[in-house]
Formats: structure tokens, sequence, C-alpha cells
């Protein structure tokens, strides 16, 4: 075996590189602020013009939760994986003995720590503030955000191959970003969105994302309504995590 | 494998990038604990050689040892006896230099201390401040220790000084040659003559993808002619020689000189510098 663990194991490697990517995080104010605060903020200043309509705070918290997931997988990667990959970071990273699962399970915990911060936060102020009470199905909770994760963590490191430089990462991650999150939005909290553009939400992860995150917050529909969004997601997840894999690179094209 | 046998061997390295012939046919042999210089001008090649050894690129064609290994299998059991320092490898712009150095002293079955790294580098008194806070030559001596912290048998050095100001160049041969006193076999690239000629104990000359010269700087010179004998005629006119034996020619040209009573006015006796050499040979190969 060429990879006797010797000592170093690729699991505790995995929890240091963690460590460290959580103590990056909260030092990096912009970026904490952008991957963090920003869907609260939503949250709380949509939830006061919205208070005491529970109809539209039914949709509201949902939407917010499911645009968390989006920004705190797909645009958190996105801008980190450029950012190291045209500082030569993680071709440096590469050339250390560091298990690349070690080095990737790191990042993505990193994630999937924001988010299920996000998460829960969503939820207590659903249930404190926004008159939602606990979760109806935490089930399906887990397996939307589960899946959630996953479709949009890929996608955001398959989306980071096409931004040239990190000058234009923020314009290429908002034009996906904003678009999705709006058509997603819209499509979700009003019956009168145009049909063309319910198709097109209908087809991107983010409103089945926000459906399921519905059932499972607010209505309570369950798992088995919500199978085809489960698929649509699914299939995205797959569509980006062959993409994350077959164009990874390590570092910047010298063109 | 003994520990006699080279630390690098390479040879008929060759690496194509489409229709571009980066390497073509480049043969060099690095022995323990020497610091072996890969000198030649932008675009010879340089890089690609040592990415290639670093386990970075994939060979077109050609055998690749590196200490034992081939690189391009990229094993961990080799990652972890070599330090790489890269061109431009870039850090966290918030971590500083102790716990950077504790993260990757972890990747490493036998790390080094990392107050000892520290000290060596000449890291001690910013071990604590943010990467973003550091200067060019701080955070090119963080790459240093980076790369030393497992304590590697083998060190990979890409262009260690490029755009240093003298200070910082000086600063950087220091923490080389500290290295080599740790035992360490570095493989360095330059395209600076000084810099080869300060640390390297043997040189290849690159250019093109092909090694031209390869020896210790102070004996490339050595071919065909290797001393040059330079005087002023009694007419006035600079004359130069260049002969293999200065002795003999020497004597010839003093005894002329004493049996017509003239002196050999600016007389001088050089080896070829690595300069000579070097220009000599990239520019007409």
């Amino acid at each position: 075996m060429p990879d006797a663990l010797d000592g170093v194991n690729p699991v505790a490697l995995c929890w240091r590189q963690y460590r460290l990517e959580r103590k990056m995080f909260w030092r990096n104010p912009s970026a904490a602020f952008f991957n963090f605060l920003l869907p609260l903020l939503f949250l709380f200043g949509a939830g006061a013009i919205l208070s005491g309509n529970q109809r539209d705070l039914n949709k509201l918290i949902p939407s917010i939760a499911g645009m968390s997931v989006m920004s705190t997988t797909f645009t958190a990667l996105a801008y980190n994986i450029v950012f190291l990959r045209e500082r030569g970071v993680l071709k440096r990273i590469r050339g250390t003995p560091l298990p690349t699962i070690s080095y990737f399970g790191g990042v993505a915990a990193n994630a999937v720590t924001n988010t299920a911060l996000q998460i829960a936060i969503i939820v207590v102020a659903g249930r404190v503030f926004f008159g939602i009470g606990w979760p109806p199905d935490p089930g399906e909770l887990v397996v939307f955000l589960v899946v959630g994760v996953v479709c949009f963590a890929a996608l955001g490191v398959a989306f980071a191959h096409a931004i040239p430089n990190f000058e234009s990462t923020a314009a290429y991650v908002n034009a996906v970003f904003l678009p999705v999150v709006f058509v997603s939005f819209f499509a979700f909290d009003s019956s009168s969105a145009p049909g063309f553009l319910r198709t097109i939400a209908d087809a991107l992860p983010l409103k089945p994302l926000i459906e399921g995150l519905s059932g499972a917050l607010v209505s309570g529909s369950g798992l088995a309504n919500n199978l085809d969004a489960l698929a649509v997601i699914g299939l995205w997840g797959a569509f980006g995590l062959y993409f994350a894999v077959r164009g990874f690179s390590w570092e910047q094209s010298r063109t | 494998m003994s520990e006699t046998s080279p630390a690098i061997e390479v040879s008929a390295l060759c690496k194509r990038y489409g229709e571009y012939e980066a390497v073509r046919g480049l043969d060099i042999t690095v022995r323990r604990g020497e610091v072996f210089g890969l000198l030649g001008p932008n675009g010879a090649g340089k890089t690609t050689t040592v990415e290639i050894l670093e386990g970075y690129r994939a060979r077109t064609s050609g055998d690749v040892s590196v200490l034992g290994h081939d690189p391009a299998s990229r094993s961990i059991e080799l990652r972890r006896r070599i330090g790489v320092v890269l061109q431009s490898g870039g850090i966290y712009s918030h971590i500083t230099p102790r716990e950077a150095l504790a993260h990757w002293a972890s990747f490493y079955p036998h790390p080094r201390e990392v107050g000892e790294v520290l000290a060596l580098a000449g890291l001690e008194p910013k071990a604590d401040v943010r990467s973003r806070r550091l200067s060019g030559g701080e955070l090119r001596r963080l790459d240093f220790a980076l790369a030393l912290v497992g304590d590697p048998e083998l060190m990979f050095l890409d262009e260690p000084t490029t755009g240093f100001d003298p200070e910082a160049r000086r600063a950087a041969w220091e923490t080389v040659r500290s290295l080599r006193d740790l035992g360490k076999t570095i493989l360095l690239t330059t395209h600076y003559l000084e810099e080869a000629q300060a640390l390297a104990d043997r040189v290849a000359i690159v250019k093109d993808g092909r090694v031209l010269a390869v020896g210790a700087p102070r004996e490339l010179g050595v071919g065909a002619a290797h001393y040059r004998v330079a005087y002023r005629e009694s007419g006035g006119e600079l004359v130069e020689r260049e002969t293999g034996d200065p002795t003999t020619l020497l004597h010839e040209l003093t005894g002329a000189a004493l049996a017509r009573g003239e002196r050999l006015e600016e007389l001088s006796v050089e080896r070829p510098s690595l300069e000579d050499v070097y220009l000599e040979l990239t520019a007409n190969a």
C-alpha cells in the first residue's frame, strides 16, 4: 500500500481542514456578510414588511431557506474555488500529501455548516417571530437539505471552471444567482406568474428545493408529494457533479 | 533503494503542448545532498520540467525517477518526502505563518517543529501576522518554510527570487544555503546567472527544452579551450589567445617578450566565467 497511513489519518486531516476553513471564513468579514448575513437580512426585512399576513410569511420562510442553501453552497464555493485557484493556494495544496478527499471534505463541511446554521436560524425565527411552528416533517427537511446542498455545491464548483478570474467572479455569480432567485421566488409565490416563467422555474433546481422545504417547514405535505421536485434537484446535482469533477482545475490556466 | 542512488534521474524527457514542444529530450541526474541548478532563459522548459518532477504535469515521453518513484503516479508516499516552492504559490489571506505551518505540518508523518522552521526562515518577528500584511520577501520565506515543515529529503525551488530586490535576494540565498546545510537535496531553477553561481553545486544550462552543458559553475567552461590569455602588443594591439595549456603558452610568450626586451602590457589569464559559457551556449544553440 503506497498510501499507508503512517500516523496521518485522512479523517483527522479532513477535520483539521474543516477547522481551518471555519477560522478563515470568520476572519473574512465580507464573505461572512454576503454568505451569512444577507439571507437573514432578507428574512427579517421581508418578514417585518409581511408581518401579520400569514399566507405570505408561509411563502417567505421556505423561499429564504432555499436561497440560503444556494448562497452558502453555490455562491460561496464558486467564490472560494476561483479565489484559491487564482491565488495558487489549490496548486500549493496539491503539492502536499494532504489527501484530495480530506481537502474537499473539509471545504464541503464548511459550506454545509453554514447551511445548517442558517436553516436553524430561519426555523427558530419562523417559530418565534413569524407564526410558523416547528417543522412538521423533519425527515423531509433533512432529505431536501442533503440533496439541495449536494446539488448546489456541485454546481458551484462546476461553475467556478467557467469564471476566468477573480475580478469577474461577482459578475458571473450574480448573473446566475439573482435571476434564478427572482424567477424561483416569483413562480413559487404567485400563481399569476406567466406560464413560461413557471416552466423555467420548474426546470431550475431552486424552486423545486423551495417546494420541498415548504412541505418540510410549513405545510407538512409529505415527501411523497414532492418526489418530482426531488428528481429535478437530483438531475441538476448529477449534472453538477459530473462537470465539477471532470473540469476541475487546480491551477489558473496560463492564458 | 540505496541512499547513494541519485535523488532524481531524468532521461530523454519530452513534453509537448499541442504543436509546441516545451521539453525535447532532456537528461539530468541530481545526486543526493547537492544543490542542482537548472539555468536558462525564460521559455527554456525549466518550469515544465520541474512541474513534471513535482507531479503536476504528465510527460509526453521519457523516463523520470524522483526518490525512486514515478512522480506521475502522484503517490502520497512521494509527496511526503518532497517539498515544493512554486514560482507563484499563494496562501490564505487571513492565516498567520505560525498557523499555516502548524496546519501544513499535520500533513506529514514526521514534521519539523513549527518554531524551529519559523526561525530558520527568519519569520519569527512575523509569526503571528496575517499573510496579507506580509511583504513579498516575507511571503517567499513563508513559501520556503511551508515546503520545509514536512522535513522533506528533496526540495524543488522554482525561480525562488524572481522579482526580488537585491537585499531580499540575498536573504533568500541565505535560506537556501541553510537548507543545504540541513542536508537537503535541492533542485532549483533560475534565469539569474549569479544565483546559479552563488547557490548551485552543479548547473545544467537549458535552452529550448534541452540540456546544453552540465557541471560545477566554476568548471563549466572546461571544453576545448578553457583558458583565455590576453595581452597588448608593443604595437598597441590587444591579442587574445585561447589554450588548454596556459603554462606552456605563458612560458613562450614571456620568454619571447624578455628576449625582445619588451613588456607584455595588460597580461591576463582568465578562465571563461559561467556567464561566458552561458551566453555562448544560449546564443549559438
